[in-house]
């Protein structure tokens, strides 16, 4: 990588990468994060061409098939300036694990490096990349907020989301003791081992009970799901969505798993 | 002792259906990584500390054959002895050995994870010898003949209600009417048990956190002092270690000393750190005629010019099982051995195989949090996904899911395709959910929907909206 990014265009050009999980299961995340993305000035595209970032065959230790996935979406990705994704984990994925993907393919692999370079997460992308420090939303509700794992720990998002959300007007953010610790997702994890994986899920529910907070937020749809389906199944009538909804003032959908 | 590891499912939900088990996992999690963090927080060079300790073991492992032949070497001029093992069967008959020789009866025995790694216990009793635990957690779990179910909490899991049960049943002399709820009795009662076999140990066995090369020591770290007991009293001192467990230096024994205390147990330093350093010299007051050195490989040599090399920088700190989201919900035991959490999902694939432990590198979120804490940053989760690599390559994951990975990767590598199949599949999921927005059960989502309600899709996919839209059909 070069010692200094080269200087960001004044309105540049990003491809959405809308994730397999927001394009099938919520596409108004999608429309939040184009509209986001467009208010801090980008131009925006969606590339036809992409589907997913091949984390589920990588996690699998299935690299072959993780590398054949990855492959079109290097190539659909490539004529952008940058390459955003409303997903910490789909963005730390194409950021850190792509590159050990093609590390042995010489072909690949410094398409795959140029490729991590200029991919972000969503929320870190509009302020430490795009300089937004406060959006225009209002939403009356008492909020918490769940940091997903890779985002937090692969990409560093942390900061960024709350600090937009404490430019909404009406909501209360309240911290939970547990807001770093895992939702037990974990891609497969949860199907393969649902025990562990609600057994995990429990402890994240509980602590969302103990804020008192009736909305509870994220940065990744496979976290958001999986916390809405137990606390459903638990009686809770928390709502759940995704930061991008309540970021970019579009409230009107019901959350993630009804109320 | 033999291993559970295959039957990690069955281990998990029999930790997931006790409340007991639950309420003391619930506290370690509680105080544990709170600890850390303070500590972590009093000392500003906390984190050059870690790269300081991490860059010690990662010279050590580039230069092992070196240090463990410096190490020998000093402990032979120091008058003791070095014991070469290859593995579990040679390191038990090499002791057993020893404790023959010198006529044996009783063993007192200090916190040693390769004495569990090997089972030097039952060897022990098998042939008429008698160990004696003596660190607090280990004696309880001897007496319930249990496995650790941490590696430096070993009877973590059990609450003091069963601690004293377990104390009455064998206490045999106990009255009935003396009160056994506080630690401090149940301590008190283990130490007058064991004062005598303290005076009577023939031999004294421990493990070491660390072997110096420079000076031929074994370094202990202890909070109950029993240690130095086990290693002063008896005529013979036996150590038992793993090759890894190397530094050059006192130096740098104690650069690993501040950050082992810290990330284990949030203390600033252990209540005792032992350094033993061979046996006793003419003038000593006190210490062991016998000091042996029982080197352990058993598998380790062959991990260095692996994948997994980076496990055998581990200092067994538990720092990432206390804060395993996965060993929060099911504990040690369910790992099946004597190590567990995310370090004993790493270690045991590579010293049990794969055939043995296929569940523990895919029983992990890959949440990352271990190696965030690991102070010899260790990278677990990397390392997890290794096995699951190799799993795939030597075909022990489950046919149905290899199809299925196939399938997916054949279809999302034909982004047509793909929104052929999946855009009507969603809209009838979205159709049939309704003003609900979820469901309590799908058919082929079985493992989700028994116990969470499974999210249903709004019904279009984005790129289908997208397309239809002015701005979808503008673009390419
Ligand atoms: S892997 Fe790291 S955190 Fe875990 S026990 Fe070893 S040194 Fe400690």
């Amino acid at each position: 990588m070069p010692a200094s990014p080269p200087p960001a265009p004044i309105s540049p050009k990003v491809g959405l990468f809308v994730t397999c999980l927001v394009d099938l299961m919520r596409p108004s995340v999608g429309f939040a994060a184009v509209k986001l993305l467009e208010d801090a000035g980008c131009r925006v595209e969606v590339p036809s061409a992409q589907t997913c970032c091949g984390q589920p065959a990588w996690n699998s230790g299935d690299s072959a098939d993780a590398a054949t996935v990855a492959r079109g979406l290097i190539a659909a990705f490539e004529p952008f300036d940058y390459v955003v994704a409303p997903s910490g984990s789909c963005a730390g994925m194409i950021r850190v694990h792509y590159p050990e993907l093609f590390a042995d393919d010489p072909d690949w692999a410094p398409r795959a490096r140029a490729l991590a370079a200029k991919t972000h997460e969503l929320i870190s992308f509009l302020v430490d990349v795009r300089g937004l420090t406060r959006v225009a939303a209002r939403l009356a509700a008492t909020a918490t907020y769940h940091d997903s794992c890779s985002g937090l720990r692969e990409l560093g998002v942390k900061r960024q989301p709350r600090a937009l959300l404490a430019t909404v007007a009406g909501l209360e953010l309240r911290e939970g003791r547990e807001a770093e610790t895992c939702c037990g997702f974990g891609g497969l994890f949860c199907v393969k081992y649902p025990d562990v994986s609600t057994g995990i899920a429990d402890v994240k529910t509980a602590d969302i009970a103990a804020t008192g907070a009736d909305l509870v937020l994220g940065g990744d749809m496979g976290c958001l799901m999986n916390i809405a389906g137990r606390l459903r199944r638990q009686g809770s009538t928390a709502a759940v969505r995704h930061v991008a909804e309540v970021l970019a003032d579009v409230t009107a959908v019901p959350p993630i798993a009804g109320t | 002792m033999d291993s559970t590891a295959r039957r990690f499912e069955d281990n998990a939900r029999t930790a997931l259906d006790s409340p007991t088990l639950q309420a003391a996992l619930a506290k370690l999690a509680d105080g544990f990584p709170r600890r850390r963090r303070e500590a972590a927080e009093r000392l500003p060079e906390f984190e050059e500390l870690r790269d300081a300790a991490r860059a010690i073991k990662e010279h050590v492992l580039d230069h092992l054959d070196l240090y463990l032949e410096t190490f020998e070497r000093r402990v032979t001029e120091n008058g003791g002895e070095v014991h070469w093992c290859r593995d579990a069967q040679e390191a038990r008959e090499t002791i057993l050995d020893i404790c023959r020789r010198v006529g044996a009866r009783t063993v007192t025995k200090s916190k040693t994870m390769i004495g569990e790694e090997i089972a030097i216990n039952d060897y022990l009793e098998e042939n008429g010898i008698r160990p004696v635990e003596t660190d607090l957690g280990e004696y309880i779990i001897q007496l319930r003949r249990e496995p650790p179910s941490h590696i430096i909490a070993p009877a973590i899991h059990l609450s003091l209600g069963e601690v004293a049960e377990t104390f009455r049943k064998s206490h045999t002399h106990l009255a009935p009417e003396r009160a056994l709820n506080e630690p401090d009795a149940l301590l008190a009662e283990a130490r007058a048990k064991l004062r005598p076999d303290f005076l009577t140990a023939d031999v004294g066995i421990t493990g070491a956190n660390m072997l110096i090369a420079e000076t031929g020591s074994n370094v202990l770290v202890t909070n109950e002092g029993n240690a130095d007991l086990t290693h002063t009293l008896p005529r013979v001192h036996i150590v038992i270690a793993s090759i890894e467990k190397i530094v050059p230096t006192l130096e740098d024994a104690t650069t690993v000393l501040r950050v082992l205390a810290r990330s284990a147990t949030g203390q600033d330093v252990t209540v005792y750190t032992s350094f033993c350093s061979g046996p006793r010299r003419p003038g000593d007051p006190d210490g062991p005629d016998e000091y042996h050195v029982v080197l352990l490989d058993n598998g380790r040599a062959r991990l260095l010019e692996t994948e997994f090399r980076d496990i055998l920088r581990c200092i067994r700190c538990g720092a990432c099982l206390n804060h395993c989201p996965v060993y929060r919900a099911v504990g040690g035991h369910a790992y099946g051995w004597v190590y567990s959490g995310p370090m004993g999902a790493v270690l045991i694939p590579a010293l049990l195989g794969t055939h043995e432990a296929r569940h523990l590198p895919n029983a992990s979120t890959l949440c990352g949090r271990c190696e965030s804490v690991c102070p010899m940053r260790i990278p677990l989760p990397r390392m997890l996904r290794a096995w699951r690599e190799r799993l795939h390559r030597e075909r022990r994951t489950g046919w149905l899911a290899r199809i299925g990975l196939a399938a997916w990767a054949f279809v999302a590598a034909r982004p047509r395709l793909y929104r052929r199949l999946t855009a009507p599949l969603v809209r009838a999921l979205g159709n049939l959910a309704g003003a609900r927005r979820r469901f309590r059960v799908l058919p082929f989502l079985g493992g989700w929907t028994a116990t969470r309600d499974f999210p249903a899709p709004e019904g279009e996919t984005f790129m289908t909206l997208w397309a239809e839209s002015d701005r979808g059909r503008t673009k390419p």
